[in-house]
Formats: structure tokens, C-alpha cells, sequence
């Protein structure tokens, strides 16, 4: 029972991950950068939904898409303004802007929020599910979160494999130059896959601040650090590598606390995360790419 | 090959920068500084605390407290004081800056830190400096360990330690006890470390012992589980209110029911903003200090309080505004002028903090004495969270 109990709490975590992870992943198979202010743009949309629901009165649904609108335009802002300008410039200098995008959104929401925390009230307002005549009690949090993962992997995969929009990403993340002969708008691919992984942030975001429910503007930055070892662990650039990658981290860090060490389990997450990049440098489910120097 | 394993190398260092850039994340040092200028012969009292970041709540309280002490003292037309309070975001580093900028100004006597971590590698400063110390909440013995100079106003971490384990024995409250602390925090370790030794000596029955850090905060599921399948049906919290409110939260979710026992850190719970105050209710804390108190200098200085911050004063605020009625006592008795330099307080100051004559009557004790390591002989009063404010507990010390 306790194991059962130690499951749903691992794929709960790790299904938060995996939204995250995916956001991170996406925008690296197509743009190839590292979106680091992507934890901080989850918080913004922590922020959002709380001050829909809290100031503002609202339901907790229209608060969810209230951050994940806020979530999609700013992500899209971010991208025109700090990074497409960057787009023939060296990988380092993207990445340093996405490290300091990250400093100006937790610095932003410093000055909106103040930095006391803010107790968020999940947004999943269903009482715990009771098995077994009490003994394992599973938050609704947890089966919303990992329902909502299952859905976006599938609505994700879905739209990449199927629709017109999904198939000029791939044409993208394979040869941009190439699929700019053809008549692919890139700019416009990668606005997109933008909005869509920021509009995952918001949900993950709210999420989070749901199942773990304290506010701070730091909030994001833990757990994306967390998701980006999930999206490396599963292959970073691969869709299903974030998923199986975020799902992996949460359980082994649960798992590791439960049945090894409270006080190690970061540490018993990163030395999986090493070995598996030794033994495998592109991560799970990465793709082997041999480059020409 | 070359470029793999070079971005793989890239991968690694942005992680690392990424970790770096977490760790130090925050708002740059702001000065918050209540100044409270008053013509010349003043004693300047520096003061330094949280005023923004996690630990805000302690900083501000603090800050709040002393300002009101300090124009209660300056009314009485003896000794004048100016207090100027820096921000530190309970971070050592920036607590050390805080203070060489307070020295810069002048600082004759320092009132701080408020917390513990940021008061470690201040203390060792003042020490040096030879400025003389008094933290108000600062509770760990590392602040005054080998340091004549610096003084605690609240319990040390040990005494709070012991003395939450005598009450929980003496009151009976659980059979089986179950402990979550930061294991990379100070203040938790050195609280924990005290407990744990004075319940073998009292027969309490430690059932489950699991710890977090700041990074892995978050989730609860793992310890609460384990205490809740050793039977334990109270949970002794040394921790600070931010992990406790989610403490709270995941074991309502669990439907786990046990009594849930913190220390002074758990003040500030009920002030979060949104937090369900219905999760704490019950909560018990070892505290020196009841707002609900019906003492008259309490009621006076919560009236004070509530009409100039609109907010009820905790125990951080009691402790700023004992604090600088104790450096005022000290000052009047060891005949401190405004003229005299740090180095020379310092030495009268010790003397008469130490001296057998001298104790204060303040709104987080009575009689309140210090020995010479620093330390403050005291006696804490059990709370207990009712309808969304602190009551006292029955039946304690």
C-alpha cells in the first residue's frame, strides 16, 4: 500500500516534470537553444492563475487559461525580442540571453508580488480518492496531473505527426535551410513551437503551485532545472524521451527518498542522470547524430 | 564526434551556470532602511534582517518592533538612539555587506541578525570589529559561541530543542513522534540535534525521523507516509513556516490527523497570504511571546502595532522591541554617550549585560538575565493555533 501510495506520488511529480521537460525539448529540437527562462515563464503562470482566482474571484478553469494565454503571449514575446534577433549567433550568446530572460522575469515578478510567499489554492477542487477501505488515500491533484500529462503527450504527438503545422516543425528541426527552400515559414514555425511550450509552462505551472501549493518568485526555478536533467535524461529534441525522462525523475527521486535516503535523493538524481549520459550522450531516447567537423 | 561531446560539455556547464544562477537568484540588495533621524548625541544601532525573501516576514517584524521601541526610548528624553535597518534576504553574504555598510555609516552598536545563517558569519565580524551584539531571533549557539561580544534575546536553537521536548513529555502530548527537518539548515539541525537527545532522557518515543533541503521542499508524500506508517500521532516540525505550510497542506490531502508541534520558526504561518488557516488550526509552538496576552505592556504594544502596520504583532516584533529596551537599560547603566567609540561600548556593554544586577522586563519574559556566553535565561509559553490566532496552551510552564 505504501508503495502504491509512493507510485502515484512519483508519476504525479514526474508528470509535472514531463510538462516541463517537454516544453524545454520542443523548443531545443526545433530552435536548438536552451529556453532556460522556461521555469521562470511556469511561475508567471502560477502568478497568473493566482491572481485570477484569489484577487480576482475567478473559476479555477478560466484562471488555467488565463495564465496559459499570458504564458503564450509572453513566450512568444520573449522569443521575437530576446532571441530571434540572436538567430545566426553563436549557441553561447543565446544561451546567456535565456539566463538573463530568466533574471528579468524572476526580477519582474519581485517587484509585481513582492517576495513574501503566496499560498496558492489548488485549482482541482475534488475531494482525495479513498481505496481500499482508507488505507491509500491518492490526492485529486495527483490523478488530475497525471492525466493532464497523458493527455498532452497524446494532443502533442498528434499534432506533430498529423497536422500541417506539426509537419514544418519536424521539416524545421531537420534542415532549416532546406525547409525554408520549400517554402516553410521558420520564423513562424518557431513562434509556434514557442506558444505551444509556453502555453505547456502555464499548465505545469499551475499544476505545480497546485500539488505543492507556495508561491515565491523562485517558485519555477528548482523545478526547471529538475525537467531540463529530465529532457537531457530522455534524449533532449525527442518528444517521447521528455516524457519517459520526466516520468523516470520523478520516480526515482521519490523512490530514492522513500527507500534510500531523504537526504540524498537530489544527489541519487543526478548520478542516474550521469551515468546515463555516459553510457548514452544523448540521453534515453536521444538521436545518435554522427556531424561532420 | 567533436561537436557531440562538446555540446554534451555545454549541456553539463549550462546546467551548472543554471544551478549558480538559482542559487543566487533574488533581487538585488535594496536598502529598506527605517531611519529615524534625530539631532546630534544619538547612539546609532544598526540593524540587519530580512526585509525581502523568503524570510521577510522576521526581518520586517523585527524592523517594525525596534522602530516603535525605539521612539517609545528617544520620548523619554534620557538617551537618544537613531536605528538604521539594512536587508540582508537571509543570506550570509549579503548580511556581511549589509554590515560593513552600516559600519560606514557609523554603526555603535549592532541589532542583529535576525536570522540564523546570515548571523553565523556576522557575529564572527562584530567579534572582530569588536562592536557589541544583540540578536533578537538569531537562535543558534554558532552566533555566540567563543564571541564575548554578542548576545541573544531569544532562546538559543538547543534550549528550544530541550524545551519542546520537556513540554511535549511533561504535557503528554504524543506517544509516538515523528520528526521532519532541513538537514541543510542551521537553525533546523541544531534544534533537531537537542530534541532528539533530550527525548531519550524523557521516554518520548521517536518513531520517524526524515529530512528535506531547500531544494527538494516540495514534496512531502515520502515523509508524511513514513511517520504516518510508524504511527506517530504527533510530528514535531523544527522548521520555518514556508515548508511547514505545505507540510500542512499534503497531510490534509493524506487525511493524516496528528498533532503537529513547531517552534518559533512556524510564527508567521498565519500571515501568509491565501494560506487556509483552517490547516493549522490546532498547530501548537513554543513561543515567548502571546499577543493575546493581557499584560499591559503587551496590550499597549499591540495596540501600537496593529495601528501603525495593521497587522498583528509576532514574536520576530516582541523580540526587535525587547531588544533595543535591553540595549537602552544597558546603556543607561553602564553610562554610554553618543561620543564614546565602538570599541569602548563594546567593553561596557558586556559588563553590563552581564552584570548580576541587570535584568529586563520585557514583552517576551520576564526577569530576563543573560549568562556570559550570551545566552538568555527565559521561560517559553506553549501556543496553540485556535480559529486563526495564537491562544496560550493549558497547563505550561
Amino acid at each position: 500500500m505504501t508503495f502504491l501510495s509512493y507510485l502515484v506520488s512519483g508519476l504525479s511529480l514526474g508528470s509535472i516534470y514531463a510538462i516541463i521537460a517537454l516544453g524545454y525539448t520542443m523548443v531545443y529540437g526545433i530552435a536548438k537553444m536552451l529556453n532556460f527562462a522556461h521555469g521562470d515563464v511556469i511561475m508567471i503562470g502560477g502568478y497568473m492563475s493566482f491572481v485570477a482566482t484569489a484577487h480576482l474571484g475567478w473559476p479555477p478553469l478560466a484562471s488555467v487559461l488565463l495564465a496559459m494565454l499570458v504564458c503564450t503571449v509572453l513566450g512568444v514575446v520573449i522569443e521575437q525580442l530576446a532571441y530571434k534577433p540572436l538567430r545566426a549567433a553563436p549557441s553561447l550568446a543565446v544561451l546567456i540571453t535565456a539566463i538573463g530572460v530568466s533574471y528579468f522575469l524572476q526580477n519582474a515578478a519581485l517587484l509585481i508580488w513582492s517576495s513574501n510567499p503566496k499560498s496558492f489554492t489548488s485549482v482541482v477542487r475534488l475531494p482525495s480518492l479513498k481505496l481500499f477501505d482508507g488505507q491509500l488515500t491518492i490526492s485529486s491533484v495527483a490523478l488530475v496531473t497525471i492525466l493532464a500529462c497523458v493527455a498532452i503527450i497524446i494532443g502533442l504527438t498528434f499534432i506533430i505527426s498529423k497536422t500541417k503545422i506539426g509537419k514544418a516543425m519536424r521539416a524545421v528541426s531537420e534542415d532549416k535551410a532546406a525547409a525554408q527552400l520549400m517554402g516553410i515559414n521558420v520564423n513562424q514555425t518557431i513562434s509556434v513551437t514557442f506558444a505551444i511550450g509556453s502555453a505547456l509552462a502555464a499548465i505545469a505551472g499551475v499544476l505545480l503551485c497546485s500539488a505543492y501549493p507556495i508561491l515565491m518568485p523562485t517558485t519555477g526555478a528548482m523545478p526547471g532545472i529538475k525537467a531540463f536533467t529530465a529532457a537531457v535524461f530522455g534524449g533532449i529534441g525527442s518528444i517521447p524521451g521528455a516524457f519517459w525522462g520526466g516520468l523516470l525523475l520523478g520516480l526515482i527521486e521519490i523512490f530514492g527518498k522513500a527507500y534510500i535516503s531523504t537526504q540524498l535523493s537530489d544527489a541519487i538524481v543526478f548520478s542516474i542522470l550521469i551515468l546515463v549520459l555516459l553510457v548514452r550522450p544523448t540521453g534515453l531516447m536521444g538521436r545518435k547524430i554522427s556531424e561532420k567537423v | 564526434m567533436r561537436t557531440t561531446r562538446f555540446r554534451i560539455l555545454s549541456l553539463v556547464l549550462a546546467l551548472g551556470l543554471f544551478v549558480l544562477a538559482g542559487c543566487s537568484a533574488g533581487p538585488t540588495s535594496t536598502t529598506a532602511g527605517t531611519t529615524t533621524a534625530k539631532p546630534a548625541a544619538a547612539i546609532k544601532i544598526g540593524g540587519i534582517g530580512p526585509l525581502t525573501g523568503g524570510a521577510a516576514v522576521y526581518g520586517s517584524s523585527v524592523a517594525n518592533g525596534a522602530k516603535i521601541a525605539l521612539e517609545e526610548v528617544n520620548a523619554l528624553g534620557g538617551l537618544q538612539f537613531e536605528l538604521k535597518f539594512e536587508d540582508d534576504e537571509h543570506d550570509a553574504e549579503k548580511s556581511v555587506n549589509a554590515y560593513n555598510s552600516l559600519k560606514d555609516w557609523g554603526m555603535q552598536i549592532l541589532c542583529g541578525t535576525v536570522t540564523t545563517t546570515p548571523g553565523i558569519a556576522v557575529s564572527a565580524e562584530s567579534f572582530k570589529d569588536r562592536i557589541f551584539t544583540l540578536t533578537p531571533s538569531a537562535s543558534s549557539t554558532s552566533v555566540i559561541e567563543g564571541k564575548d561580544n554578542v548576545f541573544q534575546m531569544c532562546f538559543t536553537d538547543p534550549n528550544q530543542g530541550i524545551a519542546s521536548a520537556q513540554y511535549i513529555a511533561e504535557n503528554k502530548l504524543g506517544s509516538k513522534i515523528a520528526i521532519i527537518y532541513n538537514n541543510a539548515d542551521a537553525y533546523s539541525t541544531g534544534i533537531y540535534e537537542k530534541f532528539i537527545s533530550e527525548a531519550a532522557g524523557k521516554n518520548l518515543q521517536v518513531v520517524s525521523t526524515t529530512t528535506f533541503t531547500d531544494d527538494t521542499a516540495n514534496d512531502f508524500n515520502v515523509q508524511l507516509t513514513a511517520a504516518k506508517n510508524a504511527g506517530a500521532d504527533l510530528i514535531f516540525l523544527p522548521i520555518y513556516y514556508q515548508p511547514a505550510s505545505l507540510i500542512l497542506t499534503q497531510a490534509d490531502a493524506m487525511s493524516y490527523e496528528p498533532k503537529f508541534f513547531g517552534v518559533d520558526g512556524m510564527d508567521g504561518i498565519l500571515t501568509m497570504e491565501n494560506f487556509n488557516t483552517d490547516l493549522a488550526e490546532g498547530v501548537m509552538l513554543l513561543t515567548p511571546f502571546a499577543a493575546d496576552a493581557t499584560e499591559a505592556r503587551t496590550v499597549a504594544f499591540v495596540a501600537k502595532y496593529q495601528a501603525a502596520y495593521n497587522e498583528v504583532p509576532n514574536q520576530f516584533a516582541a523580540d526587535g522591541y525587547d531588544c533595543i529596551y535591553a540595549i537602552y537599560e544597558a546603556c543607561k547603566k553602564a553610562g554610554i554617550t553618543a561620543d564614546m567609540d565602538a570599541a569602548a561600548i563594546c567593553d561596557k556593554m558586556i559588563a553590563a549585560f552581564t552584570a548580576a544586577d541587570f535584568n529586563i522586563d520585557g514583552l517576551t519574559g520576564e526577569n530576563m538575565t543573560w549568562a556570559a556566553t550570551g545566552e538568555v535565561a527565559k521561560a517559553p509559553k506553549g501556543m496553540v493555533i485556535e480559529d486563526g490566532a495564537y491562544v496560550g496552551m493549558q497547563g505550561g510552564n
